[in-house]
C-alpha cells in the first residue's frame, strides 16, 4: 500500500495535472492535487491579509484605519485557533464517520484525526482542514463592514468567535461536510450559501442591530484613502482564483473552468456597475468599478462548478446591475447603515448566484449551458428549488442566531463605544495609536 | 504700499505668476486654499451615498507692492486669471504700512 502510494506520487510528479487518481485509489496523495490546493491556500489567505483588509480600511475615514486592519488581523489569527480547536469538526466531522444532517461529530477536536499519513480525496487532511480554515477566516473577516467605525474591539472578537462556531461551521457542514443540503443537491460550488449569504446576512443584522454610525446621512463620510481599496481589491480579484478554481480540489478541468468563469464574472460585474453609474450619475467612479468587481466575484462564486463561460458573463453583468441597486436601495431608501455595504454586495450577490447557479447549471441551453443538475434532478425547476431551499434556510439561520449572538454580546461587554469614542475614532480610542503621522 | 490678495483657480497659479513677473513683481507668497463664493460646492457620489462638498480649492495669492504696482498687477491678473466662468476668483487690496527686509534691516518700499 505504501509502496504504491509512492508510485502514484512519483507519477504525478511526472505526468502533472493528466494523471487522473482512480476510483480504487481514493486514499492516495496526487501531486498535482496537492500543489495546486497549497497554492489556493496562500491565495485565499492572501484575500483577507492584505486584501480585503486594505479595501475595507480604504473605505473607513482616517480615524478609524488601524481598526479596520487590526479587525482582520486578529480575526485571521483567532479563527485559525477557533476551527483548530472545533470549528473544523463542527464542519467536517472526522475520516470514517457517518455525518449527520446538522454537524460534523467531534472526532476532530483539535484537529485530533490529522497526521501527516491521513488523507482526504487525493490530498492531505491536513492541506484540506488549511485551505478550509482559510475560508472561515475570510466569512467573519466579510461582517467587519457592516459594523465599522463603532463597534468595540472586544466585542468584536467575542461576536465572531461565537459566530464562527455556532453559525459559519454548521451552515458548512449543511453544504460541504455532508450535511443535509449537500444531501439534497446544492449546487454551492465555493461558498454563495456558506461564505456571502452567511456574510452578508450576519452583516445586515449587525447594522440594525448597532443601528448607524453617528451623522449617518447628514455628515459626510467619504472614503479616506481610495488608493488603498482599489490596491487591495486587486488583490482580491487575484486571491479569488484561489478561492473558487481551488474549491474544484483538484488540479482539472473543473478548477480551470472555475478560474475561467471567475475572471469573465468580475470582469463583466466590473463594467456592469461602472456603467451603471455613468448612465445614472453622468460619470464613472474607480469605487464603483471594484465594488462592482467583488459583486462579480460573489455572484460568480457558488456557480463557478456549475456553469459555462457564456453563462459567467450573464452572472456578472446582472451582478453589477441587481448589486448596484440593492446598494442604493439599503442606504438611501432604508436607511441602514451597513457601512462598507456587505449585504447587498455580498449577501444579495451570494443569493443571486446561488439561484442562477441552478439556471446555467443546466446542459440545454446551447452557448450558456453549464455542467449538468445534481443527481435525481432532471429541470431547472427541479434545481431551482433546491438551490432556493439552501438559500433560503442559510438565511433564516443566519439572521436569527446572529442577532441572538449580537443581543447575548451586548449584555456581555456592549457592542458599541460611547459618542465621544465614536467622535474621536477608533484607532485612538481603542488602540492608543493613529494610522497615519503626517 | 499696499497688501494683494488674489485668489485664483489652482490652474492659473502658473499663469498669473509669469505675468506679474513680466511687471516686475518679482516676490509672492502662494497658498492652497479653499472656499466658496457664488460658485458653491460640487457633489461627490461613493456608492450611491451622495455628499456636498461646499469649499471648492484654491489657491490664494499674497504681494506686497508699491502704490504705483497696484493698478499694472490688477489687470494683469485679471487678463490672465480669468476664464470667463463663475468661480475665477476675487482680487482684495488693503494699505500696507510697513515692509521690513530682515537680512539688511531696509525698511519701506525700499523692502518689497
Amino acid at each position: 500500500m505504501k509502496n504504491t502510494r509512492k508510485i502514484t506520487i512519483v507519477s504525478a510528479a511526472l505526468l502533472g495535472a493528466a494523471l487522473v487518481s482512480g476510483g480504487a485509489q481514493a486514499q492516495s496523495v496526487n501531486g498535482a492535487d496537492t500543489a495546486w490546493i497549497l497554492t489556493s491556500t496562500a491565495l485565499v489567505l492572501f484575500m483577507t491579509i492584505p486584501g480585503l483588509s486594505l479595501f475595507y480600511a480604504g473605505l473607513v475615514r482616517s480615524k478609524n484605519v488601524l481598526s479596520v486592519l487590526m479587525q482582520c488581523f486578529a480575526l485571521t489569527c483567532l479563527m485559525s485557533l477557533l476551527w483548530f480547536a472545533a470549528g473544523y469538526t463542527i464542519a467536517f466531522g472526522s475520516d470514517g464517520v457517518e455525518q449527520g444532517p446538522l454537524i460534523g461529530d467531534f472526532g476532530n477536536l483539535f484537529f485530533a484525526g490529522i497526521s501527516i499519513e491521513s488523507v482526504n480525496g487525493t490530498i492531505p487532511a491536513s492541506l484540506f482542514a488549511v485551505f478550509q480554515m482559510t475560508f472561515a477566516i475570510i466569512t467573519p473577516a466579510l461582517i467587519v463592514g457592516a459594523f465599522a467605525e463603532r463597534m468595540r474591539f472586544s466585542a468584536m472578537l467575542t461576536f465572531s468567535a461565537i459566530w464562527l462556531l455556532v453559525v459559519y461551521a454548521p451552515v458548512c457542514h449543511w453544504v460541504w461536510g455532508g450535511g443535509w443540503l449537500g444531501d439534497m443537491g446544492l449546487q454551492d460550488f465555493a461558498g454563495g450559501t456558506v461564505v456571502h449569504v452567511t456574510a452578508g446576512v450576519a452583516a445586515v443584522v449587525a447594522a440594525m442591530v448597532m443601528g448607524p454610525r453617528r451623522g449617518f446621512g447628514s455628515v459626510p463620510m467619504p472614503p479616506h484613502n481610495l488608493t488603498l481599496t482599489v490596491a487591495g481589491a486587486g488583490m482580491l480579484w487575484v486571491g479569488w482564483f484561489g478561492f473558487n478554481a481551488g474549491s474544484a480540489v483538484a488540479a482539472d478541468g473543473s478548477a480551470a473552468m472555475a478560474m475561467l468563469v471567475t475572471h469573465l464574472s468580475a470582469s463583466c460585474g466590473a463594467l456592469a456597475w461602472m456603467l451603471m453609474e455613468w448612465l445614472r450619475h453622468g460619470k464613472p467612479s474607480m469605487l464603483g468599478m471594484v465594488t462592482g468587481m467583488v459583486a462579480g466575484l460573489g455572484t460568480i462564486t457558488p456557480a463557478s462548478g456549475s456553469v459555462g463561460p457564456a453563462g459567467a458573463v450573464v452572472i456578472g453583468l446582472s451582478a453589477g446591475v441587481i448589486c448596484y441597486f440593492a446598494t442604493n436601495y439599503l442606504k438611501n431608501a432604508l436607511k441602514i447603515d451597513d457601512s462598507l455595504d456587505v449585504f447587498p454586495v455580498h449577501g444579495v450577490g451570494g443569493i443571486l448566484g446561488t439561484l442562477l447557479a441552478g439556471v446555467f447549471c443546466s446542459t440545454q441551453l446551447g452557448l450558456f449551458s453549464g455542467n449538468g443538475f445534481s443527481d435525481g434532478i432532471d429541470s431547472i425547476g427541479g434545481q431551482l428549488t433546491v438551490q432556493a431551499t439552501g438559500v433560503l434556510a442559510t438565511f433564516a439561520y443566519t439572521a436569527v442566531v446572529t442577532w441572538v449572538i449580537l443581543k447575548l454580546v451586548d449584555a456581555m461587554v456592549g457592542l458599541r463605544v460611547n459618542d465621544e469614542e465614536e467622535t474621536m475614532g477608533l484607532d485612538l480610542v481603542l488602540h492608543d495609536e493613529r494610522g497615519y503621522d503626517l | 504700499m499696499k497688501m494683494m490678495t488674489a485668489i485664483v483657480k489652482p490652474f492659473k497659479l502658473d499663469d498669473v505668476r509669469d505675468a506679474l513677473q513680466q511687471i516686475g513683481i518679482t516676490g509672492m507668497t502662494v497658498e492652497e486654499v479653499k472656499g466658496y463664493g457664488r460658485q458653491k460646492g460640487h457633489t461627490e457620489l461613493y456608492r450611491g451615498a451622495e455628499y456636498v462638498v461646499e469649499f471648492q480649492p484654491k489657491v490664494k495669492i499674497q504681494i506686497a507692492i508699491s502704490d504705483d504696482q497696484v493698478e499694472p498687477a490688477i489687470e494683469a491678473i485679471c487678463k490672465v486669471a480669468s476664464t470667463g466662468k463663475i468661480g475665477d476668483g476675487k482680487i482684495f487690496v488693503s494699505p500696507l504700512e510697513q515692509s521690513i527686509r530682515i537680512r539688511t534691516g531696509e525698511t519701506g518700499e525700499e523692502a518689497l
